[in-house]
């Protein structure tokens, strides 16, 4: 703990980077070995699973460590990208009509910049309230000048709550790496990093567990796997995981569990919601290309972190009652 | 890289972020075979995103058909399908006692070129192709050993609905089938109608 305090906040991240490099290595390497092992076709499918999962880790930690070399213009750019890619693929599941161009236009080329500008400039206090509450009267202004009553109130819902996810649920990575807090400076990355290691423990544990445990699930017609004791006990192996952590985060250990599990909770709950949509939307698992246009898979992997950064975001913000 | 290169490159590119882009390859795979591609049309970008698809080597190859009339009145547009997409140029009127309006079609594909056709012959936007005009039938019993590919644009009338201007990012796929010959002996209404039935059949989410 000494040797950890006497570094500086570079020469740590430089740390935390090789720890989770390393321990990435470790578990691929573990993965292809049982993998090379004879097993049953079930086995297989689960395997497969988990190398999906393996490959979205290693994606998310380069993206990760991208984000910290990049400074803040780089991290909110890259952020602002997975945004537009995201939006993207939600506007193409959700099946929009011709009059709802217009308000299309707005979101993606306006409402999202802006909103990675407010970020960047670290503008917290409108950029929290840009969207919920500017934005929100913008697109149905602009989608009732497109003239087209049929399914107003639908559209409009769909496009609010696609910016809302993909825009706003996003933007706040990047904010939470601009964050400043009174007493140390440059921390904004270990934040990010413990946001994106809870949440994405809360869930391969959620997946983890409700493929063993086979208890009822809560809605079989969305999840046929989630239900609500596997959910309770990611949540906490996020807290578990959230107090080893702590030492990376301006909280003392008690608070960074409680930060851990709500991150967790919002995380597995939001992906939870994600697959309701996808179900609405017709696809009912991503990867099947070919059968739905747009189930590419980006969206599912962003949605935890879409819906865990803004309580994450908040809380933090609230609890130390931050102005900037 | 000459600057019609470049351009073709960043309209590439372009075409990727917004539409993604994405080609099915179910009935055959891209190779660099002598083709003609035909296709539902529903929108001005088709032939941009079919373009797109393709990998470089095949694009270098496959020309599209362009309107003489439309696509040559300024220096722009005739220079951006000349110098970028090397387009194949007809007649929209036919002349009586004219020359034959595929002629220049028959012409790029005794050079060994590819063509993408949209045998519609119009923009439609009623979900459904309409009736394939002839020309299709023409080429295929005229150049019986090119291979004729069903593909299915998917989404593009989305991107862009008639009357706008700017394009929204929305994915599409192009989806490539089988290909779908003329059978010895096959009358000429019948092929159509296979024809149409084989692009239909490679809409995802199926023909409903």
């Amino acid at each position: 703990m000494k040797f950890l305090q006497s570094l500086t906040a570079t020469q740590q991240i430089g740390l935390l980077f090789l720890i989770l490099f390393g321990g990435l290595l470790l578990v691929s390497a573990v993965a292809v070995f049982v993998a090379m092992r004879d097993k049953s076709p079930q086995d297989d499918h689960g395997l497969t699973k988990f190398a999906a999962d393996l490959r979205a880790l290693w994606i998310g930690a380069v993206v990760f460590w991208l984000a910290w070399v990049s400074g803040a213009a780089g991290a909110t750019i890259l952020f602002a990208v997975f945004s537009f890619l995201a939006l993207r693929e939600f506007v193409t599941l959700m099946q929009t009509r011709r009059a709802d161009h217009r308000s299309l236009m707005l979101a993606f080329f306006v409402v999202l910049p802006v909103q990675y500008v407010l970020a960047g400039s670290r503008s917290f206090d409108l950029f929290t309230v840009f969207i919920p509450v500017y934005v929100f009267l913008a697109i149905p202004v602009l989608s009732a000048l497109g003239g087209d009553p049929l399914r107003f109130l639908e559209r409009n819902a769909k496009i609010q709550w696609g910016v809302m996810v993909c825009v706003f649920g996003l933007s706040h990575a990047p904010a939470l790496l601009l964050l400043d807090f009174p007493n140390t400076h440059d921390r904004g990355p270990f934040l990010v990093f413990f946001l994106v290691v809870v949440t994405l423990t809360a869930q391969l544990l959620e997946t983890f567990i409700s493929t063993r445990l086979r208890r009822r699930p809560v809605a079989r017609q969305i999840d046929r796997t989630f239900g609500l004791q596997s959910w309770a006990i990611a949540c906490l192996g996020a807290a578990f995981v959230g107090g080893l952590l702590f030492w990376i985060t301006p909280f003392k250990l008690p608070q960074a569990m409680v930060m851990a599990l709500i991150a967790g909770a919002a995380g597995t709950l939001g992906e939870f919601v994600m697959t309701a949509l996808k179900r609405d939307a017709g696809v009912n698992y991503w990867g099947n290309t070919g059968q739905v246009t747009g189930a590419v898979g980006l969206l599912d992997r962003v949605a935890p972190l879409c819906f865990a950064a803004p309580v994450f975001f908040h809380s933090v913000r609230w609890y130390f009652q931050l102005k900037s | 890289m000459n600057k019609a290169d470049a351009l073709g490159f960043v309209l590439a590119a372009v075409a990727r972020l917004i539409t993604g882009a994405q080609g099915h390859w179910k009935g055959v795979p891209p190779k660099a075979e002598q083709r003609i591609y035909f296709a539902n049309h529903q929108s001005h970008l088709d032939w941009v995103l079919i373009w797109a698809t393709l990998p470089a080597d095949l694009r270098a190859q496959t020309r599209p058909i362009a309107a003489a009339d439309y696509w040559t009145k300024t220096p722009l547009k005739h220079w951006l399908t000349r110098e970028v997409f090397r387009a194949v140029y007809v007649d929209r009127e036919r002349k009586e006692g004219g020359p034959d309006p595929l002629e220049p079609l028959a012409a790029a594909l005794e050079q060994g070129d590819s063509l993408v056709i949209f045998p519609e012959g119009t923009r439609s936007n009623k979900g459904m192709p309409q009736d394939f005009k002839s020309g299709i039938f023409r080429l295929a019993k005229q150049f019986p050993h090119v291979q004729l590919i069903p593909c299915w644009i998917d989404n593009v009338q989305r991107v862009m609905p008639k009357g706008e201007v700017v394009p929204v990012p929305i994915l599409c796929t192009v989806t490539f089938g089988a290909p779908c010959n003329l059978q010895p002996e096959e009358p000429k209404a019948d092929f159509l109608t296979r024809a149409r039935d084989a692009v239909i059949a490679l809409k995802p989410g199926g023909a409903a």
